[in-house]
């Protein structure tokens, strides 16, 4: 066990807990902020997908002692009432089915337009071919992501 | 248990111990209501009108995607005339008097694309009704005859005078009413939501993490499980040393139940690391041995002798050997699994004089019974809370039973969470089925006999020696053909199985609608037009097929190297044509590789409850029916070989086809769509695919170097 200090949310945080426990772990089980989802376990399906100092980055292979000094932010930081352009969007064209899979694919798609302001289908398909929704919203999702763009352009 | 609890999780439990009160309750988008409880005044037992004017409708079919919050309440709402922003919504507890499934006493739950069609009628009334108890409350107050008053926007309006009492206002007076003997329901015409497509009522919540699933609840004293189950179906622990388990770091306690031994520590990585530390000797039982290639060798072994008469229409004895032209063939499909995004978990935690689930499980009767049996206690000391799922697509709760049996064992509530690999390895399949078909042509190339003898294990019970789910998309197909004769056999594989979306169909319209197109290449005619020509006598099947072919543009010229394919299904009167557009070329592997560019749907279901909705259901259903093209469920002594994504691949978006969706607009009675487009994707692709190449898919998953 070791004490490790982040930030998360813009907030400082200190858990103790085994240095190679999955920062997914600490943030559902230690933290209780279950906005986060398990999914996979192995970095394939995206369901878990944070960001650490602005990347987007699978939280369920993520050892939490490599997050130490580091910024932490998930779906519940994204925002604090659902405004980001992404989300917005995604609102805008009520994207989610079961949703399970939606905070990780909204994650995804932020760091994405963090990147680049204007992401063509295939940079779209780059990124997000790492997020796997078994509902298939798919075609609602690139959609949800080109309107981003214009609501982040609008809100600038 | 490190760490802190979730405030909520706290709430919730304490409302629940202290006897019923309100739990997880959902505000929609743009509410005018706060996220406090009022008081409610219950006019039936899907209908409860709060002092605020608040309208508290109960979601009975749980909630896993498929936006039944939103279109039940929209029936409710319809007649209830009640004002759409102030809807909340909270899920049903298992109560099958009111809530049971087609009227049964005690199953209830969501299958078969059930949601709309059982509840058209139900849920239309208990709106009227409780509209009827509030215009009457009203009527009494003003003392006038009700039929000066009517009902609009969340009050009754005095026609006489125009004067208005808010539904809140009148709410404890209305409970209080008898309920009309009769209703009459509005025409069709006269819908206000039924037909639009309002925002989905869980969009918020699911943008923003906050929407609560099975895997995340939490509750004061639990602790968190993971199972290690025999690799092979059927076996049992012979012994296990959890010597190393216990001094992993987190790991509390180690217990044996009927299914395995179960690993609780105090968060879930720790449960799972403990696990990896497990030594479990097993009993392996009959299936040790068994292999896709063993079931594989007893579905042929059937298939050489007659099965149970699923279907005898005319005589096909008499009608096959005059026949122009014959085919045969014959087509396999494989064990399937369901893997929805959120793996199974849920929370138990059972007292000695009480028991309480949550969690989310498309079928919550079950999960009660479960415990009945499990803990001894009677059904009504036993609570079984419904959450979000992440996806199921016909999936059973048999976690549910599992954390049952580990909460008893460990005295302290439980979550009990599946890996990926527990999922996949340990889930209730869909059947692998091998089925061989007959034709014969007469000398115009029309179909005179159609054979078919399927061998797929039955998992609904057997009549008369048939699983109608293990024909269920041959038997059912309604082309115009005189002499029809299907065959079943339920071969005793010892595989799991069970209902997964589309059921019968996956399968069985993958083989009938490949064969359909084989007839029509064996004919010399266009796939469209051998079909028109034998659904003449089936109008809205036909209707679809002509739409798509209308909006597909088939038969004018495409860009060089795409082909199209069609197929037709009727799933649950859900009348569903498809046209597909597929390219052939190599991927960066430089193997050989498909790719399905567009897909156009057209979709017959009676009355459109939410049109914004059926598209999402037409489009996910699409989706599944792909990922189902790329991978199977194959055995090795007796273990599925398959873990994660990485061997059981699914559809990402970076294949994912542009999916254009038409309606057929109609006032016939709504059927059920969560399941309707999964089946004729799979074989539209395939018949494309031979368009393209001339080679037909008859075995799935598609293996694209089957094209070359």
């Amino acid at each position: 066990m070791a004490a490790v200090r982040f930030t998360l949310n813009g907030k400082p945080q200190m858990v103790d807990a085994v240095s190679q426990m999955p920062l997914l772990w600490v943030l559902r089980d230690t933290l209780g902020m279950t906005g986060t989802k398990f999914g996979c376990g192995m970095s394939l399906c995206g369901a878990c997908t944070v960001h650490l100092n602005g990347e987007a980055i699978r939280s369920c292979i993520t050892p939490i002692s490599s997050v130490a000094g580091k910024n932490v932010t998930t779906i519940e930081g994204l925002s604090g009432d659902g405004s980001h352009p992404v989300q917005r969007a995604w609102l805008e064209g009520d994207v989610p089915q079961c949703g399970y899979c939606q905070s990780g694919q909204i994650m995804a798609a932020a760091a994405l337009l963090a990147k680049n302001k204007q992401p063509t289908d295939a940079d779209i398909d780059e990124v997000m071919r790492g997020n796997i929704c078994r509902c298939g919203t798919y075609q609602d999702i690139r959609h949800a992501i080109h309107r981003a763009v214009e609501l982040q352009g609008g809100a600038r | 248990m490190s760490g802190r609890f979730d405030r909520r999780g706290f709430l919730k439990t304490g409302a629940a111990a202290a006897g019923g009160l309100l739990v997880g309750f959902y505000l929609p988008e743009g509410s005018k209501l706060s996220a406090q409880a009022p008081s409610n005044a219950k006019l039936n037992a899907f209908v409860r009108v709060g002092a605020d004017d608040s309208v508290t409708l109960t979601i009975h079919r749980a909630e896993l995607g498929q936006g039944s919050m939103t279109s039940l309440s929209m029936l409710l709402a319809e007649e209830l005339e009640c004002d759409w922003s102030r809807i909340r919504t909270e899920f049903a507890k298992v109560d099958p008097a009111n809530y049971g499934v087609f009227g049964s006493p005690v199953l209830q739950g969501v299958f078969g694309s059930l949601s709309i069609r059982s509840s058209w009628d139900p849920l239309r009334k208990a709106g009227a009704t409780a509209r009827e108890m509030l215009v009457g409350a009203a009527a009494q107050q003003w003392g006038v005859d009700r039929s000066q008053c009517r009902a609009g926007n969340n009050a009754v309006i005095n026609t006489g005078s125009n004067a208005r009492l808010s539904y809140g206002s009148l709410a404890e007076a209305a409970a209080k009413m008898a309920p009309p003997a009769k209703i009459a329901l509005k025409d069709a015409q006269a819908f206000r939501i039924i037909g639009t497509s309002p925002k989905r009522l869980d969009t918020r919540l699911k943008v923003t993490g906050k929407a609560e699933y099975g895997i995340d609840v939490r509750v004061p004293g639990m602790q968190f499980a993971v199972l290690e189950r025999c690799p092979v179906f059927g076996g049992k622990v012979a012994s296990f040393d959890a010597g190393k388990t216990k001094s992993v770091p987190g790991v509390k306690n180690v217990v044996q139940i009927s299914n395995g031994v179960a690993v609780i520590a105090d968060n879930t990585w720790s449960a799972m690391e403990g696990r990896r530390a497990l030594k479990v000797k097993w009993d392996e039982g009959a299936l040790a041995n068994t292999s896709s290639a063993t079931i594989h060798n007893m579905f042929a072994d059937l298939l050489t002798k007659p099965g149970a008469v699923a279907l005898n229409t005319g005589n096909v004895e008499t009608a096959m050997p005059g026949a122009a032209k014959k085919l045969e063939a014959l087509y396999e499909a494989p064990y399937l699994s369901h893997a929805p995004m959120e793996p199974h978990s849920c929370v138990v935690e059972v007292r000695a004089d009480r028991c309480e689930i949550w969690a989310g499980t498309q079928i919550p009767s079950a999960s009660r019974d479960a415990a009945e049996m499990i803990t001894g206690l009677p059904k009504d000391k036993i609570d079984v809370h419904t959450y979000y799922l992440g996806g199921s697509f016909g999936r059973p709760g048999q976690h549910v039973d599992e954390a049952i049996e580990i909460a008893k064992a460990a005295g302290v509530p439980i979550k009990l969470t599946w890996s990926r690999e527990d999922d996949m390895q340990h889930d209730i399949y869909r059947p692998a089925s091998l089925t061989k078909f007959t034709a014969g042509l007469d000398a115009d190339g029309w179909p005179v006999a159609w054979t078919a003898r399927v061998a797929s294990p039955s998992f609904s019970g057997l009549q008369n020696g048939v699983d109608r789910n293990g024909v269920d998309g041959i038997s059912s197909v309604v082309y115009n053909v005189p002499n029809f004769r299907v065959e079943y056999h339920p071969p005793e594989a010892g595989i799991p199985v069970g209902y997964w979306r589309s059921v019968g169909c996956s399968q069985n319209t993958f083989f009938a609608e490949s064969f359909i197109d084989e007839m029509a290449a064996a004919a010399g005619k266009d796939p469209v037009e051998f079909r028109r020509h034998l659904l003449a006598k089936q109008p809205r099947l036909l209707g679809v097929l002509n739409l798509v072919a209308e909006k597909a543009g088939w038969g004018t010229p495409l860009p060089a190297g795409r082909f199209r394919g069609v197929a037709v299904v009727n799933n649950l009167g859900g009348f569903n044509a498809q046209i597909v557009e597929v390219s052939v070329g190599k991927g960066t592997d430089n193997k050989p590789k498909y790719r399905v560019h567009r897909v156009v749907c057209a979709v017959d279901c009676g009355q459109v409850v939410n049109p914004a909705g059926v598209v999402q259901q037409i489009q996910g259903g699409i989706v599944f029916g792909l990922s189902a093209l790329k991978s199977g469920i194959t055995l090795d002594k007796g273990r599925v070989q398959q873990g994660n994504f990485h061997q059981y691949e699914v559809l990402r978006i970076d294949e994912m086809p542009v999916i254009e969706v038409h309606l057929v607009p109609s006032h016939e009675a709504p059927a059920g769509i969560g399941e309707a487009s999964t089946p004729p994707i799979g074989p539209a692709v395939a018949n494309a695919l031979f368009a393209a190449t001339g080679k037909r898919i008859r075995s799935l998953p598609i293996r694209p170097e089957q094209l070359v």
